[in-house]
């Protein structure tokens, strides 16, 4: 064979190229066409992607609503405020999973009460437990770095040493909501999945100063499931408060009021900032209980625009003397 | 056992001791997290670390002891760090070993034969030890920039590190960054790919600690050689040179990395490692000219009042470089950097970055505060940076004396900085919008940042009455539904009566009902809209200069509240405050 006639294209190769050409072809326009997109992406999440925070409420009882014990020993009297609204076996069921959701907004001592208790947090899991539960998971997305907080407020070692679940803010964790008849949550990231599975959500914070909203307790405690920049809600905060009552609807809110920050708030950082109140409120209304609450910082309801506007929006009573709280005193 | 077995297990071991250190580099308390692990064990191991130190200093910092034991060893075996120990020159040989592997012998040979470049290194080390030997105050030091230890601890700590663990995040719960690590990079990419070229290639010609062990290695007891005995000249011995040293020919003693592949290679086994000089002689002495060693001696010398022309360390100092809490002055400081990048590891929320060219040259790769990235400024209750500075470049200082806590009561909490609002940009300030993230989120008790009520009124908000009740006005103009409602809007009847608005619709305003007016305006009469701000300011008596103000600030292109390094305790010429504390 010359060295020309092996340059030659046989009848068989030539088919063999044409074939590969013929699919390669093809498949480019098969793919250009499922790809083919005529309007461009549109802004925002689709609303088949936004999600819903489930409603973990459980049925009024009257007379059962709300109850304020007193005491210095926050692990008795959160016993006791859980007892009197019939006792820990109404919230949590044999096998239901629980999520505990503290205020752990800060890199902060537990001792300066900028965070939520962590012995209260511990007793909380502990109860859960001796329910039943099957599982106690406790998280929160703080302001500052989410490691330092569980870490330096004591919430992350005392939870799990009493056998729940830590479980930090990661980015996969938030998706994205619209909160109906809300103005501000609208298609808004919320931290959402490791409540989507749980049967039972439990808030539980300290009173505190703050002097944007007035006070920071059970209400404004959700302020950590919301996610991406939400520090622009501050412009109209007492709204965003009362939406977050509005989308949040926990089984019960623990508000501790044993220390209460009087100035400083929320961060304090100083003894001198916590005055002791020793009075702890369990409640299935946060509403309720804040208004409660309000009176522990001197304040009155009036005071706290966001309860007028959460009650407005149903989210509970301001009017808790009108419930016929349960009252106690341990210790 | 080979001896080169030995070796590769001493490389593959002093390899994952420095990534676990690199992992465990994490403020916490799990076992793969900081605890007590001595994550700076490589720096301290670093003669260059220590001998740039004390040409800075005079003096050599505790922990820089252990690099005593290099040097001694160094001194009996030669360059056994290069070959046995540096995770940077493990590296190289990986590297090398695979990109040349499939190369024939010859090709081999040629690869690792003795080049006149690599005198470069020694240059290199000149410079910057002239450099850090400057006389008077102006001593730099520059070694950190080229010396392996801290580029590889750079690299991996705020290059890889972030990058395998951003799809995980199990290191960190978010994902870090690092300013300008574009550069860093660069720098590391370019080292070891020079591998393909020439196997160790940075070790070889560039790296300044391998330049300081060679000229140490002069004086080393024990060194390879050739016996006596009949040499073939096969050059197989030159096949796996780590070192290029020529071991075949005259050995070039500064050059050898004791990689030891000589001694497994020569089929006669000729080569030992022996006390005797080798039987084809030795050269001890680094290959560098005279020339050459007064022209790096020139460049070391005029380099530091170069640089300094900029003054960045002096009046024309930049604004935007913060240092980490317990940082010394910024002569002192910039004396024992070694930009090893360890403080902005460990640092908790992040805010700890590479420093670019802001602060002049000697500014590169230095920590500095950016509290835009990050989770949250400089945390408050954390001394992670100062503890883990090998050269004490950052004190390592107790929570009592960062807060001013009791015996440092009377000096008061260190400060780093200073916030400044600018007015322009703040909402309260600038947009009458209500905010104070920032007093909210000021760690300080009691606050730096402090508010004053004021009210003002809004744009439009000059409205005539079309008819009143106690507990709702009609007005003529037209308004926003729910605009009035967050409880932040009054209506003003006089200068007696401002009352909070409840609620609107488009043309009337709601009062509640513990609230309703206590006279009801004419048909016709004028009210106005006024908003209730708190403007925020700064007590630059309690600013620490932490930064989460800034972090937190919604306006977030620019932010409206901004840290800068004015009031800084560590420099009495950046203070502030007429008076300390």
């Amino acid at each position: 064979m010359t060295e020309h006639n092996n340059n030659e294209v046989g009848r068989r190769q030539f088919l063999g190229r044409v074939t590969k050409a013929g699919v390669s072809i093809a498949a480019a326009g098969i793919i250009a066409a499922k790809l083919y997109d005529v309007q461009g992406p549109k802004p925002g999440v689709k609303a088949e992607d936004l999600v819903t925070l489930p409603d973990f409420s459980i049925p009024q009882e009257n007379g059962r609503t709300i109850s304020i014990v007193t005491g210095p020993d926050r692990t008795q009297t959160v016993g006791m405020a859980i007892e009197l609204l019939g006792g820990i076996g109404r919230f949590v069921k044999e096998g239901q999973t629980v999520a505990i959701k503290p205020n752990v907004a800060f890199a902060s001592p537990s001792k300066f009460g900028a965070t939520a208790n962590p012995d209260l947090v511990a007793e909380l899991v502990r109860l859960c437990y001796g329910a039943g539960a099957k599982r106690v998971i406790v998280t929160d997305n703080p302001i500052n770095d989410p490691a330092s907080c569980f870490t330096l407020s004591g919430i992350g070692k005392a939870a799990s040493q009493a056998g729940a679940k830590v479980i930090l803010p990661r980015d996969h964790l938030f998706r994205h909501t619209t909160l109906t008849n809300g103005r501000l949550i609208r298609n808004w990231p919320i931290y959402f999945e490791p409540f989507e599975k749980v049967d039972r959500l439990i808030g539980v914070g300290p009173v505190k100063h703050h002097e944007r909203s007035g006070a920071s307790m059970t209400m404004k405690n959700w302020y950590g499931l919301l996610g991406g920049r939400r520090n622009v809600f501050h412009q109209d905060i007492n709204t965003i408060i009362a939406e977050l009552a509005m989308m949040v609807k926990p089984t019960l809110v623990i508000l501790d009021g044993t220390e209460v920050m009087m100035t400083n708030g929320p961060t304090g950082g100083s003894l001198s900032d916590l005055k002791r109140k020793n009075t702890l409120i369990a409640s299935t209304d946060m509403v309720a209980a804040d208004s409660c609450g309000a009176g522990l910082l001197d304040l009155k309801v009036s005071d706290l625009a966001y309860l007028a506007k959460a009650a407005k929006a149903e989210a509970g009573t301001t009017d808790y003397e009108s419930l016929k709280p349960k009252r106690a005193a341990v210790g | 056992m080979r001896i080169v077995t030995t070796r590769r297990i001493s490389q593959a071991f002093f390899f994952a001791l420095f990534l676990w250190f690199c992992i465990v580099s994490t403020v916490g308390e799990k076992i793969w997290q900081l605890r007590g692990w001595p994550v700076d064990l490589f720096l301290w191991l670093d003669p260059l670390a220590a001998i740039g130190t004390v040409l800075t200093t005079h003096t050599l910092y505790r922990p820089l002891v252990w690099a005593v034991g290099v040097i001694v060893l160094t001194i009996v075996f030669g360059r056994f760090f290069c070959g046995w120990l540096c995770p940077f020159g493990t590296l190289h040989h990986f590297v090398g070993y695979l990109a040349n592997r499939k190369k024939t012998a010859v090709q081999r040979i040629r690869l690792n034969k003795y080049r006149k470049a690599q005198c470069i290194k020694y240059l290199i080390l000149i410079v910057l030890l002239f450099m850090a030997a400057f006389p008077s105050l102006a001593a730099t030091l520059q070694t950190g920039l080229l010396d392996p230890i801290c580029l590889v601890s750079r690299s991996f700590n705020l290059l890889l590190l972030p990058i395998l663990d951003r799809s995980v995040n199990f290191i960190s719960v978010s994902a870090r960054f690092y300013e300008g690590a574009w550069l860093i990079m660069s720098v590391f990419l370019t080292a070891v790919l020079l591998n393909l070229v020439i196997p160790r290639f940075y070790c070889r010609f560039v790296c300044p600690l391998g330049a300081l062990l060679g000229i140490i290695s002069r004086f080393s007891i024990w060194r390879i050689g050739q016996k006596e005995g009949e040499c073939t000249d096969c050059k197989l011995c030159e096949k796996s040179c780590e070192g290029a040293c020529e071991p075949a020919g005259k050995i070039r003693i500064s050059e050898c990395v004791l990689c030891f592949n000589c001694l497994d290679d020569c089929k006669h086994e000729l080569i030992g490692y022996q006390t005797i000089p080798s039987r084809t002689g030795e050269i001890t002495d680094p290959d560098v000219s005279r020339r050459g060693f007064v022209l790096s001696l020139t460049s070391g010398v005029l380099a530091v009042p170069a640089i300094r022309l900029s003054n960045k360390i002096g009046a024309n100092w930049h604004h935007r470089v913060i240092r980490p809490p317990g940082s010394l002055p910024e002569p002192e400081f910039l004396k024992r950097c070694i930009k090893c990048g360890q403080c902005m590891r460990v640092c908790p929320t992040n805010v700890i970055q590479p420093g670019g060219f802001e602060g002049g040259m000697e500014n590169l790769w230095t920590p500095v505060l950016n509290n835009r990235i990050g989770s949250s400024g400089c945390q408050l209750n954390c001394t992670a940076c100062g503890q883990v500075c090998p050269t004490f470049a950052i004190r390592p200082i107790t929570l009592a004396e960062k807060l001013g806590q009791d015996q440092f009561a009377q000096a008061g909490p260190i400060r780093i900085g200073t916030a400044f609002f600018d007015r322009n940009r703040c909402l309260p300030w600038a947009m009458d919008k209500p905010c104070i993230v920032c007093e909210e989120n000021c760690p300080v008790s009691p606050k730096a940042i402090y508010t004053e009520e004021i009210f003002t009124t809004i744009r439009d908000g000059r409205l005539t009455v079309k008819e009143a009740a106690p507990d709702v006005i009609h007005v003529e103009q037209n308004l926003v539904p729910g605009k009035f409602a967050t409880g932040d809007y009054y209506c003003v009847l006089d200068a007696d009566n401002r009352i909070k608005i409840a609620a609107n619709t488009e043309n009337s305003i709601e009062f509640s009902p513990d609230q309703k007016l206590q006279k009801t305006p004419p048909a016709g009469g004028k009210i106005e809209i006024q908003v209730r701000l708190q403007r925020p300011y700064v007590d630059i008596e309690k600013c620490i200069g932490c930064g989460v103000c800034e972090h937190e600030c919604p306006v977030s292109g620019k932010k409206a509240v901004r840290v800068s390094a004015e009031g800084e305790t560590r420099s009495a010429d950046r203070r502030l405050l007429l008076e300390p504390g």
